[in-house]
């Protein structure tokens, strides 16, 4: 979890560890239900450091829940609007899948076509999973929206792997 | 309800040829299939691979040059016209990726369409057709024309008058070929829907979302079948990398 997220969930107002994890929970969906409680903290512990938040209250005691409060310093508000303005993107790995195409023909180790096999079949099953849960969401629903960004990323991966199965069967056609 | 798990349609050496000597394209060549009922098959393929000459076999909109259809028991590829006709009025639902809906009918009368041309009394025909208009979601457009419903609207319609004479079988040519991502999801939210209540249903497409949640997928190239493939397995953990949540 990229610490500005935490830090930009803080923008609209102070709050709680809990309440932040049941922001990041609404948001996600199925998708954030792996993520663990302590991950938060060690981020907000790093913000801290950094001095773009604040604490107030008392300090966790051994059983009782943590009631601190945390809150945006100016360094911090400052810090957000900047993330917000960036333009970044993640990176897909496309070359190394590529490579492992033009290797495997190269030194005649494996087939290719069935290398491109194998990753549709894949991709197809985790399209599959995005679709049901996209399905289960309710329309409209944040993390709904967040799904269908995942399912129409596996369509396009899909859509290349169409394209590199085309070409490797020509290529073996081309050669007989 | 049917049994489901039966077989209800199989191919066996399904061939059609257009055209002849040097322009003669093999559409379909040598299809075997057999389709469980109750089950949800996707045939994907670029377009021209076959599939859509496919669908118009199985559901008796046109005859193979070679070998033969069953539907429900029954050899269909030999049938006179006038019982194959029947046979697509009362047994096969199709759905189209234009919609192929009467611009100049309400969404209601376009489904209690196929109820009257089989012979359906405007009640009985009238009746179904709310109940099907309800159950795509759409009881509050009922009178509405194609014309100012969207285009995920138009299909839930088209689908809901393919249903209209309780077919065995539902066989639908690039439904979401027209739509957008979100009427996408509308449809599959429909055929889930209709997977769940046990109908049988193919669908041609060359769109992976709608594959994707298909029973089994067929790839066709050229006519003929080149790969199969049941979806099972996956993971949450893998969906949670995609969006960047992973570590």
């Amino acid at each position: 979890m990229q610490q500005e997220v935490v830090l930009a969930l803080l923008a609209k107002e102070p709050a709680q560890g809990y309440q932040l994890r049941a922001r990041l929970g609404h948001a996600l969906g199925p998708l954030g239900e792996g993520m663990n409680d302590g991950q938060i903290y060690v981020t907000l512990g790093r913000l801290e450091n950094a001095g773009l938040i604040t604490r107030q209250g008392a300090p966790r005691t051994s059983d009782g829940p943590d009631r601190k409060v945390y809150e945006l310093t100016p360094a911090g508000h400052e810090r957000v609007s900047e993330w917000l303005a960036e333009v970044s993107w993640p990176k897909p790995d496309l070359a190394e899948f590529h490579l492992k195409l033009i290797a495997a023909a190269q030194a005649g180790l494996a087939d290719p076509i069935s290398i491109v096999d194998l990753q549709r079949r894949e991709l197809l099953r985790r399209l599959r999973d995005a679709e049901r849960a996209a399905m289960a969401e309710p329309e409209g629903s944040d993390a709904g929206l967040l799904l269908e960004g995942i399912a129409l990323r596996l369509q396009a991966d899909l859509r290349w792997l169409a394209a590199c199965e085309r070409s490797w069967i020509g290529r073996r056609k081309a050669r007989r | 309800m049917n049994e489901s798990g039966a077989t209800l349609v199989s191919s066996r050496g399904l061939r059609k040829d257009y055209g002849s000597g040097e322009a003669l394209v093999r559409a379909v060549d040598d299809v075997d299939l057999d389709l469980a009922r109750g089950e949800t098959v996707a045939v994907m393929g670029p377009s021209g691979c076959g599939k859509s000459t496919l669908l118009h076999l199985l559901g008796g909109l046109d005859r193979p040059t070679a070998g033969a259809v069953w539907l429900s028991g029954r050899r269909i590829d030999q049938l006179s016209e006038r019982a194959l006709a029947h046979l697509r009025r009362h047994e096969v639902g199709f759905v189209f990726q234009a919609f192929h809906l009467m611009d100049e009918l309400t969404a209601q009368e376009n489904v209690e369409l196929p109820a009257l041309l089989a012979g359906r009394s405007p009640q009985e025909a009238r009746r179904r057709a709310g109940q099907l208009l309800e159950q795509v979601g759409l009881g509050d457009r009922a009178g509405h024309l194609p014309s100012m419903l969207s285009g995920g609207q138009r299909q839930r319609v088209a689908v809901a008058r393919a249903l209209a004479n309780e077919p065995q079988i539902v066989l639908a040519d690039e439904p979401t070929g027209n739509l957008d991502s979100t009427a996408t999801l509308e449809v599959m939210r429909l055929f889930e829907a209709l997977h769940a209540s046990g109908l049988t249903l193919v669908i041609a497409t060359h769109d992976e979302r709608i594959a994707a949640t298909a029973d089994r997928l067929i790839s066709m190239r050229d006519g003929a079948f080149i790969d199969e493939t049941r979806l099972v397995g996956g993971t949450q953990g893998n969906l949670a990398d995609i969006a960047g949540l992973g570590g």
